[in-house]
């Protein structure tokens, strides 16, 4: 039924889509709109061999690929979309229900200066997205567009209003609940922008509001069917100083996220939720200092009751810890604990000047990054008449340690064809509930000391070599966490089109001898302007992939694989 | 009914595989000063001179090396042929906060505006980070580049003196 609906729904935004085409082209002559059409595409491709020491699996298939096309229309005021994707299968390390082709994504807008309207899938987000965001991030398969309404207005200078309805993706279809929501949000010195011209101190209020819907079908618990959350925020800007702050509330939401096992029956949790989040910052010219934070509590925010990994979410509780982008430091990364979870960054960034002792020629870049979560306190309390299962928590008391980040990275050039980046990083990780939720298996918690070496050498004006040397220095003893590592690579760009690298990743402190290997990946590449193409070759170990904050485990291979990405 | 999709979208793709140079407006869509106000995409403008505009994130490490590698040039840039440069943040709620800490500290002279929402991203059909576009002086998409290699700047400026002296691109 979803299915025929999908696909009825697209022919007709396709028959309008090539219809409006035809006219198009003559309307062009006397117009200066925009009125194009465009779109990107991606396909990834790998050949999986078995490999039993790392732990690559047998692939039926032998080679599984992903790929998406999106081909967007405007014309004036005017747009459309479609995004076709197909897996077959999908590639190893996502969610297996991504089965088969189809078109995923379609939508219809409208927008002028007072009106903004879009009928399809739809992408948005309320303040820092805590009560509400739908996003799409190709690179780990999330997806939780809102397939229905939204209405945009903006009735008067510096006043936003957003209304929205619908149900959300999931995989080839929807999910059961409907999601409604309406935020809006004001800037003051917009609107009195001729009063307040001189008013140095700016001020954003805003404050949305939240329900789903699914209807309860489970006759041993009284569910309930409508679920509100609210909330708002406040953002007071002031020269180089910003201060931001948005708190919100969940109604009780009972669910498969925050259900808790007793003695082998499962309860739900009637508890409300609430989270905060904090960001206040100061920045001048080669100097900034940001500081974050963050308390969640039973936030976990679903279309679907039943929903688990990251399907169905309706909110996003972003993460206030440093995002590491080379292998070692990201290894373990650190996810949010939608469940309950208190943390907080600080960060200093500085520009040591030209001419300095320390700063050279050309200056130096140092960051300074210190980063925490805990769990939070929570205090039980039983309650005999029901099968709920309630706590109390404060604010004043945190639970055990989470993660921990201590980071200091410097970035240097010493002449006009060498450069570097160095940096160590110290961390803790809880490995049991921040990357298994499980907070009784069997994984050790894990110290790490991490060091990066990044150097750059550009012996021609658009050739240059790279090499990195990483190290992280884990308990040699621990088995299930393999120990330690040490990572070299070596990468060449003889012009701006091609790049061959080469890594070797060597867990030289595998507590088991036989599993000391050395995990050996080649890659190639060439890029066009928005194409382009690459080929890698070897072995990959098994590990956490995140892009903006999300994450996913993606196993071990070992194979060759290709990747095209074009935009046109 | 699956084939007849897949041909429809092959059809309009090979229509329309010029790519992102043949002079597009920028389309509308609404992205964040660093002051919070918002303004429209299409009213972004440099008296006729040519516009650079690059989206980056604060994780990207890419993204800052060429930015990074521009600013060092970007005053004889400017002076040169009076190019500007625009820098799109795709940061979301995580990392937002950290765009005003980034491009302070690290004293870049940009344009910079946020896109929270990455509705400017899909307009600009923009997939990967960094993802640059050059804007002739009436405003027209004329040229873009995926991804970041030492010395993509010098190409990407031989591109800009070309269109600020009116000359035909080349990729």
């Amino acid at each position: 039924m979803l299915k025929k609906y999908f696909k009825s729904s697209l022919t007709a935004t396709f028959l309008l889509m090539v219809l409006l085409n035809a006219f198009n082209t003559k309307a062009q002559s006397i117009s200066d709109e925009v009125n194009s059409v465009h779109g990107y595409f991606q396909i990834d491709a790998q050949y999986y061999k078995q490999d039993t020491l790392i732990g690559a699996p047998i692939v039926p298939e032998k080679m599984l690929s992903n790929a998406f096309g999106n081909i967007n229309y405007t014309k004036g005021k005017f747009s459309a979309g479609v995004r076709y994707e197909a897996y077959n299968n999908v590639m190893q390390g996502f969610d297996a229900r991504y089965k088969g082709q189809g078109i995923t994504n379609r939508f219809v807008r409208y927008q002028d200066q007072l009106l903004d309207i879009t009928v399809g899938n739809i992408y948005e987000q309320f303040g820092s997205g805590l009560l509400f965001r739908t996003y799409y991030e190709p690179g780990l398969l999330f997806d939780n567009s809102l397939d229905g309404v939204r209405v945009i207005s903006t009735p008067y200078k510096g006043l936003t209003f957003k209304g929205l309805v619908g149900k959300q993706r999931s995989f080839f279809t929807v999910g059961p609940g409907i999601v409604r929501g309406f935020d809006g949000e004001w800037n003051i010195n917009e609107t009195f922008d001729t009063l307040a011209q001189n008013i140095k101190t700016k001020v954003i209020l805003g404050g949305s509001f939240v329900s789903k819907y699914q209807p309860a079908e489970n006759p041993d618990f009284v569910l309930p069917e409508n679920v509100g959350a609210y909330g708002g925020r406040v953002n007071v800007i002031r020269g180089g100083f910003n201060f931001f702050a948005e708190y919100v509330q969940k109604e009780n939401d009972p669910s498969l996220a925050n259900s808790s096992i007793v003695g082998g029956k499962s309860y739900f949790s009637y508890q409300q939720g609430d989270a905060m989040f904090v960001s206040t910052s100061y920045a001048t010219k080669g100097f900034s200092i940001l500081l974050q934070g963050k308390r969640i509590d039973n936030m976990s925010f679903r279309s679907d009751r039943d929903a688990s990994l990251q399907n169905l979410l309706i909110n996003y509780l972003p993460a206030t810890t440093k995002q590491h982008t080379y292998l070692m430091p990201a290894y373990s990364p650190y996810a949010t604990q939608p469940t309950g979870e208190v943390g907080g960054m600080l960060e200093v960034q500085f520009k040591v000047p030209k001419g300095s002792v320390l700063g050279g020629k050309y200056g130096m870049d140092i960051t300074l990054n210190a980063s925490q979560a805990n769990l939070l306190s929570p205090i039980h309390i039983d309650d005999s008449t029901t099968t709920s299962k309630l706590y109390r928590t404060n604010y004043e008391e945190f639970g055990g340690e989470l993660y921990h980040d201590f980071f200091i990275e410097i970035t240097k050039k010493f002449s006009k064809k060498f450069k570097g980046t160095f940096m160590y990083s110290n961390q803790f990780n809880n490995i049991n509930i921040v990357q298994h939720n499980t907070p009784k298996g069997p994984y050790k918690n894990v110290l790490a000391s991490i060091e990066v070496i990044d150097l750059t050498y550009k012996y021609k004006s658009n050739s240059a070599i790279r090499m990195e040397i990483q190290g992280m220095q884990r308990d040699n003893n621990d088995t299930l966490n393999l120990g330690s590592w040490v990572v070299g690579l070596i990468e060449w760009t003889p012009n701006t089109h091609f790049f061959l690298a080469a890594i070797d990743q060597y867990n030289y402190g595998n507590p088991v001898e036989t599993l000391k290997l050395h995990y050996v990946y080649f890659s190639a590449g060439y890029t066009s302007g928005p194409h382009r193409i690459s080929l890698s070759y070897g072995k990959q170990r098994a590990g956490i992939f995140c892009v903006g904050g999300v994450c996913r485990t993606v196993p071990a291979s070992n194979g060759f694989a290709i990747s095209i990405t074009s935009s046109f | 009914m699956k084939k007849i999709i897949l041909a429809l979208l092959v059809v309009t793709a090979f229509a329309f595989t010029s790519s992102r140079g043949d002079g597009d407006k920028i389309p509308s869509s609404i992205v964040k000063k660093l002051d919070g106000s918002k303004i429209n995409t299409n009213t972004f403008s440099n008296g006729g001179k040519p516009i650079i505009i690059s989206f980056w994130a604060t994780w990207c490490k890419p993204c800052k090396k060429e930015l990074d590698a521009i600013q060092e040039n970007y005053s004889e840039w400017t002076k040169e042929t009076g190019v500007k440069l625009i820098a799109i943040s795709i940061d979301d709620a995580r990392s937002a906060g950290k765009v005003v800490t980034d491009v302070k500290s690290k004293g870049w002279d940009y344009e910079v505006y946020i896109d929270e929402n990455s509705d400017f991203k899909r307009a600009m059909n923009v997939n990967n980070v960094p993802h640059t576009f050059l804007i002739d002086g009436t405003g027209k998409i004329v040229w873009s580049h995926n991804s970041y290699t030492e010395g993509d700047e010098d190409a990407l400026y031989e591109n800009v003196k070309k269109l600020a002296k009116g000359e035909a691109l080349s990729h």
